[in-house]
């Protein structure tokens, strides 16, 4: 079965019966990186461009690491040492790369949408690795396909995510994917992080912590993006922890376990302390592990379009 | 023309005790061999053969299953993306003996993306191939098997289909004509 989109931009552009798809074909993925060669050949004959004009790490390495174990041919551009700094357009960029028979770009860019143009305006198919504060469907996905592995299965569970909804492109591909898999989702954060317009996404707005945690199965604490926050939304980082942060004594007070994500980085005794980061009940390095195997799938699905 | 049924019955089954003393014969007692299903219906041969082989030696024989999609050669010649099944092997396949088994051999393409996927999980001492059955004069790759059920001259717009008791209700392989 083929996806329903020829670009991945957003989780808005899947539909379940596509997640569900890519789950699948991650799981067979994630058997591949487990075996004692962790390559398959199936897109030896792709290149695929990772274009990068706005610093990351882990997406950025595991989308590379996702390319190489499909034996695809990578190009890894970085916009801080490019000619974008001389001047020039997103679209001439693209075109230059493109030009070197590149079949698929991977781009991350701070601004919303840049993936939506840049696909109407080229013939490589695009995959969105986070556009400003709007998606990063791939992050979502990871996310939801975590949870699945944990729990057995995502519909009907209850997931609060916790922290800088403002700015956060997680939090929006996180509630379109967990809500098209039939999840009850909630944001919890200070009133000035939570966007207006939330509730019209179908999900429960709360601004006490303890009550969020006591009623999610998972708590999805995201990071506090100072970068993208040129006035103050609250008063200092401190107040932040105490009132949003998550340690070990308000997790063993629940009255059951939850399973705590974080899509990373980590800032360690501010969202998250670093003892709840490494218990049994975090699922973090798991996301990370699962990031290539969905990535590897979300490729392979979208290559085999051609 | 009309379905020619090629297996059946009793025949089915003799063809199958077969090819388990044809596999005695070189792989004794199975200490250091393996049986490998390719899938999607090679898992099913490898699946009897196994459950023959321990009724007729008392013990235990080492089997798994084999998916094959990532190491093929037509994807992106197709109009989707091809789906996986799943790969089952519990063991170590270095240094031992395999046997790759598929219900038909046909143009060879499945037998060298097989060859490819099992070579992620090591290097066996020594691969061989048992196929239900071999469609003779119709290979793409140079490809033969060490064992055959039995064997078949057809034309490409020809079916072989081979149905399982386990799956399918009866043991029989047919093949199947275009009008």
């Amino acid at each position: 079965m083929a996806l329903s989109t020829r670009h991945l931009l957003g989780i808005k552009d899947l539909n379940r019966n596509d997640i569900e798809e890519i789950f699948t074909t991650a799981d067979t993925f994630k058997d591949v990186i487990n075996r004692p060669i962790k390559k398959v050949p199936s897109l030896r004959d792709v290149t695929i461009a990772n274009v990068f004009f706005e610093n990351s790490t882990r997406t950025r390495l595991s989308f590379e690491l996702a390319e190489r174990r499909l034996s695809a041919d990578t190009l890894n551009f970085a916009a801080s040492s490019s000619s974008v700094s001389k001047g020039e357009t997103l679209i001439d960029t693209v075109n230059n790369i493109l030009a070197m028979k590149v079949d698929m770009v991977v781009m991350r860019h701070p601004y919303a949408g840049a993936g939506v143009f840049l696909s109407k305006h080229v013939k490589a198919q695009i995959v969105n690795a986070g556009d400003g504060a709007h998606e990063h469907p791939t992050q979502a996905l990871l996310d939801a396909f975590s949870i699945r592995e944990r729990l057995g299965s995502v519909e009907g569970k209850k997931v609060a995510i916790v922290g800088d909804i403002l700015h956060s492109r997680v939090a929006l591909s996180n509630i379109l994917c967990l809500k098209q898999l039939g999840a009850e989702v909630m944001v919890c954060g200070p009133t000035t992080l939570i966007p207006k317009y939330i509730s019209s996404l179908g999900v429960k707005v709360e601004h006490d912590l303890k009550k969020a945690l006591n009623w999610c199965d998972v708590a999805n604490m995201l990071r506090i993006q100072l970068e993208r926050q040129d006035i103050k939304y609250f008063p200092s980082l401190r107040e932040y922890t105490m009132l949003y942060g998550l340690n070990k004594e308000i997790l063993d007070n629940l009255d059951k376990e939850i399973v705590v994500m974080h899509p990373g980085p980590i800032n360690r005794g501010v969202e998250i302390t670093s003892d709840v980061a490494d218990s049994k009940q975090s699922i973090i390095l798991d996301q990370v592990e699962n990031g290539v195997a969905v990535r590897m799938a979300v490729l392979y699905l979208l290559a085999g379009q051609n | 023309m009309q379905d020619l049924t090629l297996l059946d019955g009793p025949k089915f089954q003799i063809t199958i005790q077969r090819l388990c003393r044809q596999l005695i014969e070189n792989h004794n007692d199975f200490k250091d061999a393996i049986l490998i299903g390719i899938q999607p219906r090679g898992i099913y041969l490898a699946r009897r053969i196994a459950e023959e082989l321990r009724a007729i030696l008392d013990s235990s024989i080492m089997q798994g299953d084999l998916d094959i999609t990532f190491y093929r050669d037509d994807f992106r010649r197709r109009e989707g993306p091809l789906v996986p099944n799943q790969t089952r092997i519990d063991f170590i396949v270095e240094g031992k003996n395999v046997i790759l088994m598929d219900d038909v051999l046909w143009t060879g393409r499945t037998i060298r993306a097989s060859m490819d996927a099992l070579l992620a999980f090591g290097r066996p001492a020594k691969v061989e191939l048992l196929a239900l059955v071999d469609r003779r004069y119709s290979r793409h790759l140079p490809v033969n098997a060490n064992y055959t059920g039995i064997e078949v001259d057809s034309i490409a717009s020809q079916k072989v289909v081979v149905s399982w008791k386990e799956t399918d209700g009866e043991d029989k392989v047919v093949l199947i004509s275009e009008n």
